[in-house]
This record gives C-alpha cells, sequence and structure tokens, in this order.
C-alpha cells in the first residue's frame, strides 16, 4: 500500500507543480489579492453572458486605435461584446467568407464589391476615407516627390533595378487593403506586377506584415513605402519618414463595413452586425471619427462621409447615408444591383 | 538603446503597478496553457503508457511519426485546425474558433505528440532489469505496470513540463485560432506580436518579461526534477529500498 501512496503522491506532485506554475506565475510580478481578481475574470464567462459580434478587420483600422476608441461606445449602447481581430484585407475577407466573422470592417473596394456580388456580404456601406502616401527618407534618393503616383513609381522601379543607391521600396506583400492599392497603381502604371515587380531585384521588398511593422521596417531600411494617411500619423513619431507623395487619385482610400450573410448565420448576429453599421453611420460616430486624432496628431486621421465624400469611380464609394436593414441579399443578384 | 533602457523601466513599472491589461493578458495565457498542458498529459501519459507497454507491428514506425510531430510547426497546426473549427469546416458547429477553447484545443494538440514520445522513451529509459525483476518475484502485469510508470514518474513530470514550456511561448496557434482579439484570445505571445507592430515597445517588454519569468520558473522545476530523478536512478541502480 505504501507503494500506491508513493504513486498517488507523484499524481498529485504534478497537480501541485502545475499549479504551481500557474501561481508562481502569477505573483511573480507581485503577491496579493490582485491575482485572484485576475484570475475570476476569464474571458468565457464574460462570453456567456453578452452576446458577442466579431468583427474582422484590416489592420490599418486597428493599427490607429479608432476600433479601441468606438468599441465602448457601441457595447454600452448595445449590451453586446464586440470582438475584433484584425488581419490583412485579404485574410479578413476570408475569415468573413468562412462565416466565422459577423462583420467585416475594410478598405478594398474591388475585393468588397466582389464579396457582395457573390453574396457575402450585404448593406455595404462607406464611412470613411483618407487617403493613401509614398512616405520614404526625406533625402528623397529617387528623386519621386511631387511625382504622380504612377510616375513616381515607374521612377522607382527604373532606379530600383538599376540598383541606384539607397532606392529601396517595401511593400506590404500580404494580399492587404493597402497591398492591393499599391498593386492597381502599378498596373495603371503599365507594370505587371506579378512578372515586373515582385522579384525585380533586391529593391522591392516584400514584408509580408501588417502595416505599422511594414512602416517601421521601411523607416530601418531607409526604404519608401506605400501606406495610409492613418497609420502613418499614427506612428509617425517612431519613424524617419516623410511624405513624399500625397496627391493623386490613385491615393484615394475608402473605408468601408458590410455585414456578413450565410444561410448558417443566426438573424440576431445580422442584426447585430446591421446595429454596427448603423452605429458607424449615424451623426454622433461621424462627429466622433471627424475628432479622433485631431487633439493627437493635428489633424484627424479618418475623413467620415458626413464631413467629404470623395469622388470616385462608381461603385468604390458605396452607399452612407441608409440605414442598413437587409437581413439576406437581394432576391436576384446581378451585375447592376452590385454596381448601384 | 535608450529606447530599451526606458522600454525596461516602463515594462517594470507595468508588472509592479499590475496594469491590468497586462495582468489579464498573462493570467489568460497561463490559464489556456495549463488547461491545455492538464489536457494534453491526461491523453498522453496513458496513450505514451499503451504503446510502450505492448509489441505489435509498426511500433518502430509509430514512434518515429510521433518524434517527427515534436518539430511540427505551430503554423501548420494552427491552419489544419483553423480549416477543421472554422463554421463552414466539419468541426464548425461547435463555434470553437477564435475563443480560448479553440485555442487549448489546438494547444494540446500541438504538444501530445511530444508528451507522448518523452513518455514512450520515459518508460524506456527505466532499467530492463526492474522489469525481469519484478516478473521473478511474482508480480503480475498489472502490478509491473504500476512500478515501472512510478519509477519513471519524474522524467513523465519533466515531459509534462516541457510541454507547458512549448504551449506558453507558441504563438502560430495562438494567433490563427485565437485570432488575437483583445480581452477574448490575447495571449502573452500574440500581444507582444501585435504591440511590437504597433511600436509600444515598453508594452511589449513587459510581456516579454513576463514570458521569460514563467520560463525561469519552469526551468527550475525542470531542474528540481531532473536533481531528483539522479538520486532515484541511483536508488534504483543498488541504493536502499524500503
Amino acid at each position: 500500500m505504501k507503494k500506491f501512496s508513493v504513486l498517488s503522491l507523484g499524481i498529485l506532485l504534478i497537480i501541485l507543480l502545475v499549479g504551481g506554475v500557474f501561481i508562481s506565475g502569477c505573483t511573480t510580478t507581485q503577491p496579493g489579492p490582485a491575482v485572484t481578481t485576475v484570475v475570476t475574470t476569464p474571458p468565457t464567462t464574460a462570453a456567456v453572458e453578452k452576446p458577442k459580434l466579431l468583427i474582422a478587420t484590416t489592420t490599418s483600422l486597428y493599427d490607429t486605435k479608432l476600433l479601441d476608441y468606438l468599441e465602448p461606445k457601441f457595447e454600452s449602447q448595445y449590451n453586446v461584446d464586440i470582438q475584433i481581430t484584425s488581419q490583412g484585407t485579404g485574410k479578413a475577407i476570408e475569415i468573413a467568407k468562412k462565416g466565422d466573422a459577423d462583420v467585416l470592417l475594410v478598405h478594398s473596394p474591388s475585393q468588397e464589391l466582389v464579396f457582395v456580388k457573390d453574396g457575402f456580404g450585404i448593406n455595404r456601406r462607406s464611412f470613411a476615407s483618407n487617403y493613401f502616401l509614398v512616405v520614404g527618407p526625406s533625402a528623397d534618393p529617387a528623386g519621386i516627390r511631387n511625382m504622380t503616383p504612377e510616375k513616381a513609381f515607374t521612377t522607382l522601379h527604373q532606379k530600383g533595378t538599376n540598383n541606384t543607391a539607397g532606392v529601396f521600396f517595401v511593400s506590404r506583400g500580404d494580399a492587404s487593403g493597402t497591398h492591393t492599392a499599391e498593386k492597381a497603381i502599378w498596373s495603371k502604371a503599365s507594370f505587371n506586377y506579378t512578372t515586373r515587380v515582385v522579384k525585380s531585384g533586391a529593391w522591392y521588398i516584400e514584408a509580408g506584415k501588417g502595416m505599422g511593422e511594414t512602416l517601421q521596417m521601411a523607416s530601418e531600411k531607409k526604404a519608401y513605402t506605400f501606406t495610409d494617411e492613418g497609420t502613418y500619423l499614427s506612428y509617425k513619431s517612431n519613424l524617419q519618414l516623410v511624405p513624399i507623395i500625397s496627391e493623386g487619385s490613385s491615393l484615394l482610400n475608402i473605408y468601408s463595413v458590410m455585414t456578413v450573410y450565410n444561410e448558417k448565420q443566426p438573424v440576431e448576429k445580422i442584426q447585430m452586425a446591421n446595429n454596427f453599421i448603423n452605429f458607424l453611420i449615424s451623426n454622433q460616430t461621424q462627429a466622433d471619427i471627424a475628432n479622433f486624432g485631431v487633439d493627437k496628431y493635428g489633424k484627424a486621421l479618418f475623413t467620415p462621409m458626413s464631413v467629404k465624400v470623395p469622388t470616385a469611380p462608381a461603385g468604390n464609394v458605396g452607399d452612407y447615408p441608409t440605414l442598413a436593414t437587409d437581413l439576406k441579399p437581394p432576391a436576384v443578384v446581378s451585375n447592376t444591383t452590385a454596381a448601384n | 538603446m535608450s529606447e530599451i533602457v526606458s522600454g525596461f523601466f516602463q515594462a517594470v513599472n507595468l508588472i509592479v503597478t499590475l496594469n491590468p491589461e497586462v495582468m489579464q493578458i498573462a493570467a489568460l495565457s497561463l490559464f489556456i496553457s495549463l488547461a491545455a498542458t492538464v489536457i494534453a498529459a491526461t491523453i498522453a501519459i496513458p496513450l505514451g503508457g499503451l504503446i510502450h507497454f505492448h509489441e505489435f507491428r509498426g511500433k518502430r514506425m509509430l514512434i518515429v511519426l510521433i518524434q517527427t510531430l515534436y518539430s511540427v510547426p505551430t503554423v501548420v497546426v494552427g491552419l489544419v485546425l483553423y480549416l477543421l473549427l472554422s463554421r463552414s469546416g466539419p468541426l464548425g458547429i461547435f463555434g470553437l474558433l477564435f475563443t480560448p477553447e479553440g485555442m487549448i484545443v489546438g494547444q494540446t494538440v500541438l504538444i501530445i505528440p511530444i508528451l507522448t514520445g518523452l513518455v514512450i522513451a520515459s518508460l524506456g529509459g527505466i532499467d530492463r532489469n526492474i522489469s525481469d525483476t519484478l516478473i521473478s518475484l511474482g508480480a503480475t502485469s498489472f502490478q509491473t505496470i504500476v512500478q515501472i510508470v512510478k519509477e519513471a514518474r519524474l522524467a513523465i513530470l519533466s515531459a509534462v513540463v516541457l510541454g507547458f514550456g512549448r504551449a506558453i511561448s507558441e504563438v502560430g496557434v495562438a494567433m490563427m485560432i485565437g485570432g488575437n482579439i483583445r480581452g477574448a484570445t490575447r495571449v502573452l505571445t500574440t500581444a507582444i506580436a501585435l504591440q511590437t507592430g504597433i511600436g509600444d515597445f515598453p508594452f511589449s517588454i513587459a510581456l516579454g518579461l513576463i514570458l521569460l519569468l514563467i520560463a525561469l520558473v519552469v526551468v527550475i522545476i525542470m531542474n528540481l526534477i531532473t536533481s531528483g530523478l539522479s538520486v532515484e536512478t541511483q536508488q534504483v541502480l543498488g541504493g536502499p529500498r524500503t
């Protein structure tokens, strides 16, 4: 029997050990009752009490902390637990297509229109815009300051492939909305992106990271990069990069939100997602967006639709004043409905 | 350099003042990885025993396979589980994607091979003479198994600690299955990745320090066990047993 007690001691030891790691891991910081208060708030129990609304969004919207700023306002208004997962636009759209998110919040009109047309999303509304920028070292080694974006990219490509000293370009390279916008400029400048830009030399660096990390990489490497204005402004103090190009119609950046739709999606989730959309386009939130960042950066990071509706090719700016009420896609999904 | 120093001091401040967000992230990390370790141990220890004590065709192959899975990249486990747990995937009805429970499942799957493999190795490490002696002394096969497991318990324990270390330090499963949702699935590793991306270095350093503290505790426990093991081994090799 003694032998068995040794065995049970061993099992007890495992439990104690595991528990010990737990406790010591917590208390190494500081002992005290505060630890228990932390442990007693596991997110699982909170999630049971309130309905959850999962938002798939882009790194550029998340990294500026706009959503952190709006989240508590919406949560208190609707007694809902907002959960935000921030990924590149490409990944966010994939998550939404699989039905793993309830709301999609991105900035890539061409991809959004396909998403809605394919029946994965309803109630697309544009709620804000800003501009993309080409930023780079202030010395501007490629001499592209104040060119049009297309001209600048052509020059960068030329000097980059000629190995001109100091000419580097860091691309997101992650199928994000920003990356999509960058590729659109390459294509407007008559470059085939996959054959002539990617792997065209050491000058073109594909980061495969979020916007903030890409900006930091460009700053470290004294390279140019293509960024949205909001993320750039919020990171500016940590960067040795200045705006090189900020004018040009292809630099417009439109943010839109839509409800994820699929047959399995419960109607309550769709309604809550619609509530979130209506919250974003409401006068109060639009005013909040217009003020967001003014105190810290001297200018707003986003221009809400209520302040200015940008001019863009048809379809890029979605509906913005109409309340989101649809619970399923229109009966006949055709090209005409997708383009209105 | 000054950035590192000031970041370090801010980090210490965040920890000492028990910054609620830092504490919440650390507690969630521990909760998830501990749960995964306990579940994985519950599965892997009997499984390892089953494999060790039975002779069957393909046993060697199976062990090689398990050992290969030691080094399965966490992002691969993350990807496979993402596809399985997605609402449109075969296990979608459970709604585990982007939840702590889903992350526990992911980390459990991740560390089961390493635990099973190390349990088999621990049992195999027990001197063959012991089982022969036990049988010659008239022990039943059940008694033999109990005795051998007992002899190997410290090695098994260190395997469990190692599994925990892998679980709490991994980022692939946590990012892909958890989604790094603030207040829900954000753990130490994914938070460090995010905050570094955002440029909030003090916060990253604070979380990194906590992760290191946890690693330190794990290493200390490992050392305690290993020193215990050598005493045990000495006993096995002829020391007095009562």
